[in-house]
């Protein structure tokens, strides 16, 4: 029986962000995604996760960040929650607008954007922030 | 290994920065942060990156890759974009940034370009 789903959890590192994305993408290889969507994947959770060590839990090394991969019929679907505070995604500057081209940072959430099918931020019940990403395979 | 490998040449007054590697968050970016710094403490504000090698870019190497601009910029220096990759050409299409760099195919024309 293939594997439908995937659960793992890193702690709060940029070194364990490569951990996160290889084990996504090689989850998402084993349910069949072409390479196109594969490289669309990679670039989404890094970025996901990127933002849940970095932001969401200021590089706290006793939070973790966690990382739910679902098999869907039409592709995958990848949760990444952390243990912060929550943020508005309207209050981050639109990294294209001509007065923040120049800007070192805040492009991560348009590669999101740009690389997945769709999607959504959500305060999670318990505390922390959940970035659902559904990617077409 | 290495995230990012630099490799640095001269010509003429420009300094080419020959890289392979990935430029992420954390030592990639890091490791250009630190040559372009140095270069330019060193009085070199002429600088080429070679990007043909590189293999994988995120929304902090693009980061970077602006931060590196400014930086020589703010020096009176100039800093240019040699051999794109798809990728990268792509993700500076994403971010609008394409018209922000000068980028060059050829060394030749990059080299040329600085005078």
């Amino acid at each position: 029986m293939s594997e439908k789903q995937k659960k793992l959890s890193i702690s709060s590192k940029i070194e364990a962000i490569d951990t996160a994305v290889i084990k996504s993408v090689d989850f998402a290889r084993k349910i069949g995604c072409s390479e196109e969507a594969i490289f669309g994947i990679d670039m989404a959770v890094r970025e996901a996760v990127a933002n849940a060590v970095k932001h969401g839990n200021k590089l706290d090394e006793t939070k973790e960040v966690e990382i739910t991969l679902n098999k869907t019929d039409d592709g995958l679907e990848i949760k990444v929650r952390d243990f912060g505070k929550g943020f508005d995604v309207k209050s981050v500057p639109d990294p294209t607008d001509p007065e923040n081209l120049l800007k070192e940072s805040g492009r991560g959430l348009l590669f999101m954007q740009n690389f997945v099918d769709s999607v959504e931020w959500h305060d999670h019940p318990s505390g922390g922030l959940i970035v659902k990403m559904i990617k077409n395979c | 290994m290495a995230e990012l490998n630099i490799s640095e040449r001269q010509a003429g007054d420009v300094t080419i920065l020959d890289m392979s590697g990935k430029v992420t968050i954390g030592e990639g970016s890091v490791a250009l942060r630190n040559t372009i710094r140095r270069l330019l403490g060193e009085g070199k504000k002429n600088i080429l990156l070679n990007v043909g090698d590189v293999g994988y870019v995120d929304s902090s190497g693009i980061g970077e890759l602006v931060s590196s601009f400014t930086a020589v910029n703010k020096e009176s220096g100039t800093l240019k974009l040699l051999n794109l990759t798809q990728k990268i050409q792509d993700l500076l299409a994403i971010t609008k940034l394409l018209t922000v760099f000068d980028t060059f195919d050829d060394e030749g024309e990059a080299l040329a370009s600085y005078s």
